[in-house]
């Protein structure tokens, strides 16, 4: 298979997946359980508050022209106007993303870090009693839910040490280290638990990679163990670390909701959960299946990064 | 090495065994009763009378522990279930028809339940619905179908070309009955050590859910719930914090030992399994 139609196949099952999501959230909210309307307001709402959201809201059509109405509003950049908040969606999600996407990234960062050289050099000296101790230790760090880590890192680091604080974001009006000084203890906890999986992940790839003929040809050119180790290994085990990376950086976008409560931060996933708590349906619908594309879009980045790293995968799989 | 294993094995096998025990002795008898609110023995360290000290409602911690395992591994076990009776099955079934559309129509759901963010779906159907026990079961369970689908369905499609299972095609046995007496039983090492790790993944996401609040209510003893009211004292008392996460870390960490030991006793190729 050619390398566009490995693209084509991709891009296709991304659009299936973003259709799907976006009817399953349709579906959640809108459709199932009754009148979202009256979910919004309470059952003692009076009738003609009640009749105002549903025309805001547009009831009085049909699902399928209310599921058309909301999608090509996403496509458009038209995301609804916040239930609570009185301003449109897209801008508050802006002002949240600055929170979220940094937050991501740092962690990734962190977590990587973190990994890389630990495993490379567990996979170096494998068997080795620090070998041993990496795989004893994130067995622990994979077992740790990262939302205590968060509870016990605030403790020791700002109430008791008082090196950070306690939680909390000002923006990044203060410049760029006190916003990244903001996001340490938050971006720590959720790499913490991601590095004993990836450097587990990398570990396994590693070793397995060093069984592989390429290396002995490569030791037999003359370059040192860990040489082979460093140019060739680390290059093939990047294909299941990828895999891992990509759920991971999903995990960190979407799955930081708890992580952002822990330390109120005004992240993206704070939002969904108030908005949730609110029962702001319409920052809920939006956002959610604005989070879920983003998930499904780093899905698809991966995918094709994998090709570009191992042209085996665009040529096997059909 | 292989000592290493076996002990990381029994290590495991312990824990598990333990918490199980201790969620089924707290169907029976706590030391106090968890939902018991004592004021005037608010936050106090661990004593002989409450073990694990009390929480800032003057409750037993212990108590609230030890009946919290019983929420927790039964939303867990009701989670794993739900993925194996629906996924092995399907998985089965795509097994048996390979290259057909039964087998690509599983394929194809499969991929697209696994492109959601888990948690986030998870969070959705739990605020549209309510909280509550059911509500999480449901909401993981349902990431557990395509885990066992697709294991099913890989682990089967090499037996299909076995002799003893055309052996069974020549006395007269259909797919359907095929599946369940000869592929099943020679898969099953697969589920346990898959069902396992699904096992410590499912407590892990009913304490997240339940420490924002979205799992069992109040007065239901839990454990995320018990670290999401107690971590504003932590600088009074630390310890239902403490206990608390320990207790999930413990659980989470005996299901993944006996998932590994068990992997390394049944299986002896190094195929990475998903």
């Amino acid at each position: 298979m050619t390398m566009l139609a490995y693209l084509v196949r991709k891009a296709v099952f991304l659009a299936a997946s973003l259709l799907m999501a976006s009817l399953v959230v349709f579906a959640l909210i809108e459709v199932i359980p009754g009148d979202p309307a009256t979910y919004m307001l309470g059952i003692n709402a009076r009738a003609d508050t009640l009749a105002a959201l549903r025309a805001e809201l547009g009831l009085d059509v049909s699902a399928p022209a209310r599921y058309w109405h909301w999608i090509s509003g996403m496509i458009t950049g038209d995301f609804g106007i916040s239930y609570t908040y009185r301003v449109p969606v897209l801008d508050i999600v802006i002002e949240r993303l600055a929170v979220s996407v940094p937050l991501a990234l740092y962690a990734l960062v962190l977590a990587i870090t973190m990994a890389f050289p630990a495993a490379m050099a567990a996979a170096h000296y494998q068997g080795s009693r620090g070998d041993r101790a990496l795989l004893a230790i994130t067995q622990f760090g994979i077992a740790v839910p990262n939302f205590w880590l968060a509870i016990l890192l605030v403790y020791l680091f700002s109430l008791v040490l008082g090196w950070f604080s306690a939680g909390g974001f000002n923006g990044w009006s203060e410049g760029i280290s006190a916003g990244m000084k903001a996001l340490t203890l938050p971006a720590v906890a959720l790499a913490l638990p991601q590095a004993a999986i990836l450097s587990r992940v990398m570990r396994e790839a590693l070793i397995d990679t060093m069984r592989e003929d390429y290396i002995r040809t490569a030791r037999a050119k003359g370059l040192t163990r860990f040489q082979a180790l460093l140019y060739h290994g680390f290059r093939n085990a990047l294909i299941p670390v990828l895999t891992i990376l990509g759920m991971q950086f999903s995990f960190l976008l979407a799955g930081a909701i708890i992580i952002e409560n822990v330390f109120f931060l005004p992240g993206l996933g704070r939002l969904v959960f108030q908005a949730i708590a609110q029962r702001d349906l319409i920052l809920v619908e939006s956002v959610v299946f604005l989070l879920m594309v983003a998930v499904m879009i780093v899905t698809f980045i991966v995918d094709i990064a994998y090709a570009f790293v191992d042209p085996r995968i665009r040529r096997s799989r059909a | 090495m292989r000592r290493r294993s076996s002990f990381a094995f029994r290590a495991g096998l312990a824990i598990t065994l333990f918490m199980v025990i201790m969620a089924v002795a707290a169907h029976f008898w706590t030391p106090h009763d968890p939902a018991d609110m004592d004021i005037t023995i608010r936050l106090q360290p661990p004593s002989l009378i409450h073990p694990f000290g009390t929480d800032h409602f003057g409750r037993d911690v212990f108590s609230i522990i030890m009946a919290g395992s019983r929420i927790t591994l039964g939303v867990a076990l009701a989670a794993v279930m739900i993925g194996l009776g629906i996924g092995v099955p399907l998985g089965l079934v795509a097994g048996a028809f390979h290259g057909r559309i039964a087998d690509d129509a599983v394929l194809r759901a499969n991929d697209l339940i696994f492109a959601f963010p888990a948690l986030l779906t998870a969070i959705l159907i739990a605020a549209r619905f309510g909280p509550g026990a059911y509500t999480v079961i449901i909401a993981i369970g349902l990431f557990n179908i395509p885990v066992f689908a697709r294991i099913s369905r890989a682990a089967s499609l090499p037996l299909w070309h076995r002799d003893f299972i055309r052996a069974a095609f020549l006395a007269g046995k259909g797919k359907g009955l095929i599946s369940v007496e000869h592929i099943l039983p020679n898969i099953a090492h697969l589920l346990i050590v898959q069902a396992s790790i699904q096992f410590s993944l499912a407590i892990l996401a009913e304490a997240g859910l339940s420490y924002i609040g979205l799992g069992v209510q109040p007065p239901a003893p839990s454990w995320g719930r018990l670290l999401a009211d107690s971590q504003t004292m932590v600088s009074i008392s630390p310890y239902p914090v403490v206990m608390a996460g320990l207790a999930i870390m413990l659980t989470v960490l005996g299901f993944n030992l006996l998932a590994d030991g068990l992997k390394k006793r049944y299986i002896r190729t190094r195929e990475v399994i998903i």
